[in-house]
């Protein structure tokens, strides 16, 4: 079937674009506005140029907030995906009361309010009242994530693990479902192997879906901040200040607006680089699937 | 009521799509647009409904121009090959919903949902939801939608297509009834001659987006101005070989000749190609026909009929003999034609000189 | 290859089927001769796909026995049966080439290269796709998918049999036309065992050597098109084979006479002691216009233009009757009798067919 094209839709969605650029383009632009001047109080502003953005891109404490965040984001990836995969795979594959009650416990973290996310998290590692922190106090781990920066790290993960891996899942179960049974029937009488039909028939038909929800948990880990501020406060030390709680500790904290606004900027262009190579690969491989 | 496509083209992205096509529907009319998928027929449609707007070329009417006109504003209706309902609607509710849009009153409703219904044999699952029926009531269901409404375009794309055979019989044998009572313009897209023929009315044939031929459907079907109407127009497909005059001489195939008489006799002196249905080729030898020599393929009996596949001069052809035939596969045979039933295509395409036979049917 | 057959089969989805409505196949007994084409015909949901699938094992039988030559398979899941099956819409693995699709089933019973790669040609050949094998199967059209779903049946060389569940549906009736002419040449070349599920009587009758045809759940008839088509068993078969199907008219038997209305039709064949709902059944192929005030009058409703056939819709007292003449047959004014070829006259009680 031939599809013929419409431009009358841009017309359509003309008020929204409008709206769009009003809501996102003008808080940017005083961003833009800050980033190039500074200030020493009494609204008095003057042309700095581009010093703010060399003094970031120079910055030891960007640098290692950066691999900090880069480390994270790569860290929960590996382990958020290929768990999703997991778990989806194994969900019940027929309606039924079951399938609807394991779609709720799974869908439940994605419920729950951030800030309220990293409260849970914080009270249940403690090691005098929080289950987790008194039981691998017990046996026998020294678990304090307020001054041990490997428990920190291992409590931010668990955390968004537990958050976020149900994202892939119920991803990865809508593209597993549209896959008609005609195919398991095949793959059965060809006497493919459980890998087989993983590897030929599951991940191709779940390859958009799944493409799309790493690109989602990349945006959303890459800047995570609610909750470890909650959980941590980005400490001890600097030992989890990602990047988005170092620029609001610069910002708000320090004051320093111009390096901040800069920093945002910055931010900004490298979280859009990394999801435009991403797309660019996703659509890349798609076509050239289809040749 | 009339609909009149001048020199109506469409291309999306540099890629043609509707070549320049000029076409006009009459009143009270059923126009079948035959094709293979791919060849132009839905995007025809979408072209009559309003749904996309042509490049150039203009879209009338009753006379009026409405290229501009969007299809809210048109008096259209349109079935697809799936079956489109409203599925937390009954079927009442259904095919009441065009003329809730019109508000008319709930009486005048009734009486017009109770007519269709009628004529539609869905009286007993009025209360019923359109998933709770089967596929051929839910096709009955959308079509009695697209009826109700009174449209003077209704457009129907494929409605049969997903339908048991026998479903697909009986109602494209109540199609032409329904379609007689309305007054409306019908435009029946499909890819199945025989189904085209069924429903007699109008056919053009389509082909990569251009209408090959317009005209009553026995017409296109008995006199193919062109070799693609006739291969589009022909299941089994049409079988051809090579035809060339020499003065009183006519050379068939690559040994068959015969003296050039009466019709073939206007021919000029030329390399043609001649193009024959299944249904002429014969395993008797009867009066004036020729003779060929075709290595058999395999046969296939439908009951009454047996077809034949063979292949002549390494070019497949295929048979339609009645009675049961059970060749031995792989052996030769001899097959007939009667030179009254070869149609001449000249080089370019174009009938040179329809088949004699037509002069008596069509 | 093998010999089918079928024991006491029969099967309900529900859990505690009571009474025969419950059952979507009721018991069946059947043996499927080896090397045989057969089609199971009937409309939806008249169980033919259930016993597919049984066949198949993708199903188990509420009871009774599926036998492969002699041995009890009823147990067995599909990929322990040894057969193929061709689905409704290609199964293809997208993102293999053509050749790792028809390499698939035998890399996966870990056969040595050398005979994989000279089996999957040999196959490529035969199916006609041997121009492709490198490219992913992804962008190819569905009657190439549908092939390549064929091939992957026929690459193993001791597959039992091959199942087609309605393998024509999304494929254009051009190409329609071939695929099916050409399942029926492989038939006939390798030999296997098949069986094909369709609702298109002309795809069953042009395939099968023997047709099944079905209805609610019950094998009404099992015989050669031929059979199906001058002798049907049961009026539904006669309504469901043959377009326009069989006319079957209400009528009163007297020996060899047959009454329908207040016309008298002379019979081939005596009939004795009938009683129940008597029918005659006529093909409309037997049928013929006549100007003959002997014959059984009639009412030409319509007349249908059917390209190389004309249908011509008449009735009788209300009863309609269809008949087909050829193309070039002529039809006067004075043509308002219909006259019937009484070799190909049945009479049925009950619905079911009465030889005297």
């Amino acid at each position: 079937m031939r599809k013929t094209t419409n431009q009358k839709a841009w017309f359509m969605v003309m008020p929204m674009l409008l709206l769009v650029a009003f809501s996102a383009i003008i808080p940017l632009m005083t961003v833009v506005n800050y980033s190039v001047q500074d200030t020493f109080g009494n609204n008095e502003f003057f042309w700095v140029g581009l010093e703010w953005f060399e003094e970031i891109l120079a910055s030891e404490r960007v640098h290692d907030a950066l691999i900090r965040q880069i480390i994270f984001t790569s860290i929960i990836l590996a382990i958020e995906v290929p768990l999703g995969i997991f778990v989806a795979l194994n969900m019940p594959k027929k309606n039924g009361l079951w399938a609807s009650l394991c779609l709720v416990l799974i869908a439940l973290p994605l419920l729950i309010p951030w800030n309220v996310v990293g409260t849970i998290w914080q009270i249940f590692g403690r090691i005098d009242i929080g289950l987790l922190g008194y039981l691998l106090d017990q046996i026998g781990f020294d678990y304090n994530y307020t001054q041990d920066a490997t428990a920190a790290w291992f409590t931010i993960i668990i955390m968004d693990v537990w958050h976020w891996t149900s994202l892939v899942v119920l991803l990865c179960y809508a593209g597993l479902k549209s896959i008609p049974d005609a195919y398991y029937q095949a793959a059965k009488i060809d006497q493919a192997s459980r890998w087989s039909m993983f590897r030929y028939i599951e991940l191709p038909k779940m390859k958009g879906v799944l493409l799309i929800a790493i690109l989602l948990r990349f945006m959303d880990s890459f800047m995570i901040y609610t909750e470890p501020f909650v959980v941590t406060g980005g400490g001890p030390g600097n030992a989890t200040t990602f990047l988005s709680i170092d620029l609001v500790k610069m910002a708000i904290g320090q004051f320093d607006l111009g390096p901040a606004a800069a920093f945002s900027i910055i931010y900004f262009l490298v979280i859009l680089l990394i999801s435009w190579v991403f797309y660019t690969v996703m659509v890349h491989s798609d076509k050239e699937e289809s040749v | 009521m009339s609909l009149k496509l001048e020199s109506v083209t469409l291309s999306v992205g540099g890629e043609p799509h509707i070549y320049q096509t000029d076409l006009s529907l009459e009143a009270g009319s059923m126009n079948i647009l035959l094709g293979p998928t791919g060849a132009g027929k839905t995007t025809l449609m979408r072209l009559m409904a309003g749904l996309d707007k042509p490049n150039s070329g203009k879209i009338f009417w009753n006379g009026e121009d409405v290229t501009d006109r969007e299809v809210q504003h048109r008096d259209v209706a349109m079935v697809y090959q799936q079956f489109i309902n409203y599925p937390s609607l009954t079927v009442y509710e259904n095919i009441a919903s065009p003329l809730r849009i019109m508000k008319k009153s709930a009486a005048e409703i009734d009486a017009e949902v109770g007519k269709t219904a009628e004529l539609m044999k869905l009286i007993p699952y009025l209360m019923s939801k359109p998933l709770e029926l089967s596929g051929g009531q839910q096709q009955r269901c959308a079509l009695a939608r697209a009826l109700v409404k009174g449209a003077g375009l209704v457009l129907l794309d494929e409605p049969l297509a997903n339908l048991d055979y026998k479903l697909r019989e009986e109602l494209r044998c109540e199609i032409p009834k329904i379609f007689a009572q309305s007054g409306s313009i019908f435009v029946y897209a499909t890819t199945e001659p025989e189904e085209a023929l069924l429903l007699g009315g109008n056919t053009a044939t389509i082909s990569d987006g251009r209408i090959t031929q317009f005209g009553k459907t026995a017409e296109v079907y008995h006199q193919p101005q062109n070799n693609i109407t006739a291969r589009i127009f022909s299941v089994p497909p049409m079988n051809f070989m090579p035809l060339s005059k020499r003065r009183d001489l006519i050379i068939l195939g690559e040994v068959t000749k015969m003296p050039a008489s009466d019709a073939f006799l206007t021919l000029n002196d030329g390399d043609y190609l001649a193009g024959f249905r299944a249904n002429h080729l014969d395993l008797h030898q009867v009066k004036n026909s020729l003779k060929f020599d075709a290595l058999l393929n395999v046969t296939e009996i439908t009951g009454s009929e047996t077809y034949i596949h063979m292949e002549h001069a390494g070019k497949p052809w295929v048979g339609l003999v009645h009675g049961i035939h059970d060749l031995k596969l792989g052996s030769n045979i001899s097959v007939y034609l009667n030179p009254a039933h070869i149609y001449v295509f000249s080089k370019d395409g174009n009938l040179a000189l329809p088949a004699q036979y037509t002069e008596r049917v069509g | 290859m093998a010999k089918i057959t079928l024991s006491g089969l029969a099967h309900s989805y529900l859990k505690n089927p009571e009474n025969e409505d419950d059952y979507a196949l009721k018991t069946i007994n059947h043996v499927w001769e080896d090397g045989a084409a057969y089609a199971l015909l009937g409309p939806s949901g008249c169980g033919k796909t259930t016993l597919l699938n049984i066949i198949s094992g993708l199903l188990k039988p509420s009871s009774g026995q599926v036998l492969f030559d002699t041995q009890d398979v009823t147990e067995r899941l599909p990929s322990e049966r040894n057969i193929a099956q061709v689905f409704q819409f290609p199964v293809v693995y997208d993102t293999m080439s053509v050749y790792d699709n028809l390499a698939f089933p035998l890399k996966n019973r870990k056969l040595s290269p050398d005979y994989i790669e000279s089996r999957v040609q040999e196959i490529a050949r035969i199916i006609e796709v041997e121009e492709i094998l490198t490219k992913k199967a992804k962008g190819l059209s569905a009657d190439i998918k549908q092939k390549i779903s064929l091939g992957r049946g026929l690459v193993r060389e001791d597959v039992n049999a091959i199942l087609f569940d309605e393998p024509l549906t999304v494929i254009d009736p051009h190409m329609k036309w071939q695929l099916r002419t050409q399942l029926k040449v492989l038939h006939q070349k390798l030999g296997h065992t098949m069986i094909y599920v369709t609702h298109d009587q002309t795809e069953a009758l042009t395939f099968a050597d023997k047709v099944v045809v079905m209805s609610m759940g019950e094998v009404v008839q099992i015989g050669t098109p031929q059979e199906l088509f001058e002798k049907p068993e049961h009026t539904f078969v006669g309504y469901f084979i043959g377009s326009p199907g069989m006319n079957i008219l209400k009528t009163q038997v007297n020996g060899n006479k047959a009454i329908i209305g207040n016309h008298e039709i002379p019979l081939h064949k005596d009939y004795k002691n009938l009683s129940g709902k008597l029918e005659l059944g006529i093909r409309p192929e037997y049928v013929s216009l006549t100007d003959n005030p002997d014959d059984l009058p009639i009412t030409i409703n319509r007349i249908e233009d059917v390209g190389h056939y004309k249908i011509i819709r008449a009735s009788h007292q209300g009863e309609e009757i269809n008949i087909i003449s050829k193309e070039e047959s002529g039809i006067s004014e004075n043509m308002r009798f219909a006259r019937f070829d009484l070799d190909h006259t049945n009479i049925y009680a009950n619905n079911w067919l009465v030889t005297p």
